[in-house]
């Protein structure tokens, strides 16, 4: 197993370890559901550093995104970030991703740690024609995010010559972070809150993570584990690979149109026909249940209506936010309306849940 | 974690963390201490929820008698001994914490009439055993 910079930091501070995309990550610092209320009224840092990062550069660098990423990469404003994913003809997702496009015309990508190695062979795959260059940064950078309210603050103390009131959602900068220079710093997280994620120098991302975890300690800033931040995406309703989307489920069934573009301008890209055909005539749509039983659904879970079968959970979890057991669910069309009462099969015991628009949980993106 | 107390010693262990006890006529089945720390990571609040078996059924050694849920998984409760189950700790369903409290005792699911009188003869282990079987699974 991979371990990332911060592996001996987990370990000091007694996390639980686990197997996660081949590497060796903190699932929980102290219990899950209460570093979930931490990052909700304070904030919280993670340990990213199993993401992939990779840089693209070359004169097609773009050109060459747009040939395979499912948004419209030229027309991202420079400094900001998008929501994309890399699609097979067949539409369906190898992974999903973020676009950070840069001035000067790269392009940096965030991937996720269970599929950098096949987003990597796939990019590497397809460059024939363009003037790029695909660099993997995975082992050159540490990755740390800030999440929740107080994060600002926090962040804000170790930044020197910038103001992060600035820099806006999905936005990204380079800032001097405890006296390292021209570090990236984006507004991003996978959490619903105000959060912040930093590309650290490897050798320094120790003493940034000590020094926000210091700078925290007044605020209440903890550090939280995979487990709750599973359940924090879940609730503020954003996709994980493997659960909402996969190698048989699309992103437009996922309701992911706002990652996909059919801009004529944009040419052709891969999966682009087969997700055209799927957005003009779609079976499925993913949606929100929430029930007030007291089993958890889980990924896999069929859900009913009366004795038919329409769909199955993709994550479930415990919300300690909204106080009940919520889920996302693949169901097919006409069992997806917000209100109506589907019920969830556990081993042949049911259990009423009601459907719901995701996310389950959201905070005004200014 | 796992020599932080002997287990007790009055009773039998299965490889999937449950244990049986031999109490009068009948057998008692719970689950270990170990268990209960892999599910809720010695965190309480993380366990979920329990289901246990009606009475009257009939169960074979190793099978499925309930399931326990924490925040994060379900696992499955097997049982170690072959009989009928005649009286259910409906307690432990409602107050998950007596789990963490006390296993061994209070924390009873199942008491089962056994099928065979020689049920703890059967592939289970004594606490000296168990102990060994945890530090092998260890890595």
């Amino acid at each position: 197993m991979k371990l990332t910079a911060l592996h001996d930091v987990h370990d000091r501070l007694g996390a639980k370890l686990i197997d996660f995309g081949g590497w060796h990550m903190p699932v929980q610092y102290g219990p899950i559901l209460d570093e979930v209320t931490t990052v909700r009224t304070k904030a919280g840092l993670f340990d990213l550093g199993h993401m992939g990062r990779v840089h693209v550069t070359g004169k097609d660098a773009v050109r060459y995104v747009d040939s395979l990423a499912t948004n419209f990469c030229a027309k991202i404003p420079t400094t900001a970030i998008r929501y994309s994913l890399f699609c097979r003809a067949d539409g369906n997702p190898i992974d999903d991703i973020l676009l950070y496009k840069e001035e000067g015309g790269g392009v940096f990508i965030v991937v996720n740690a269970s599929n950098a190695a096949a987003d990597l062979a796939w990019m590497r795959e397809h460059t024939q024609g363009f003037d790029v260059r695909v660099h993997d940064q995975t082992d050159e950078l540490g990755m740390i995010a800030i999440q929740g309210q107080v994060s600002r603050d926090v962040l804000q103390k170790l930044v020197e010559g910038y103001d992060l009131g600035q820099l806006g959602y999905y936005k990204f900068a380079f800032a001097t972070i405890c006296g390292i220079r021209n570090m990236r710093v984006s507004r991003t997280g996978y959490t619903g809150e105000l959060g912040y994620e930093l590309y650290v120098p490897q050798r320094e991302t120790e003493r940034v993570w000590n020094a926000l975890a210091e700078a925290g300690k007044p605020f209440g800033v903890a550090p939280i584990g995979l487990g709750a931040r599973d359940i924090l995406r879940l609730e503020a309703g954003m996709p994980l690979y493997g659960h909402e989307i996969d190698a048989t489920h699309n992103p437009i069934e996922a309701g992911l149109n706002f990652g996909v573009s059919f801009a004529p301008e944009k040419g052709d890209w891969i999966g682009r026909a087969a997700l055209e055909r799927i957005k003009a005539n779609p079976t499925q749509r993913l949606i929100g249940l929430t029930t007030d039983g007291p089993r958890v659904p889980r990924q896999g879970t069929p859900v009913f209506r009366g004795a038919e079968q329409v769909g199955a959970v993709a994550s479930g979890g415990v919300s300690p936010t909204i106080h009940k057991n919520i889920a996302s669910a693949h169901v097919k069309l006409g069992c997806d309306q917000p209100g109506l009462g589907l019920e969830i099969d556990f081993k042949g015991k049911r259990q009423a849940c009601t459907v719901q628009e995701l996310p389950f949980f959201s905070r005004t993106r200014k | 974690m796992t020599s932080k107390t002997m287990r007790p010693d009055d009773r039998k262990y299965s490889e999937s963390h449950e244990w049986a006890k031999q109490d009068g006529d009948a057998v008692l089945v719970g689950i270990t201490d170990f268990a209960v720390a892999a599910l809720s990571n010695g965190n309480d609040s993380d366990l979920v929820y329990c289901d246990l078996p009606e009475t009257g059924r009939d169960l074979a050694q190793g099978e499925t008698f309930g399931e326990i849920e924490s925040v994060k998984a379900v696992s499955d409760l097997n049982s170690p001994v072959a009989g009928e189950v005649i009286e259910v700790n409906h307690k432990v369903e409602e107050h998950l914490e007596i789990l963490s409290r006390d296993p061994w005792n209070e924390g009873w699911m199942i008491r089962v009439k056994a099928a065979s009188k020689t049920w703890a003869s059967e592939k289970l282990m004594n606490a000296a055993d168990y102990e060994k079987y945890l530090e092998s699974q260890k890595h």
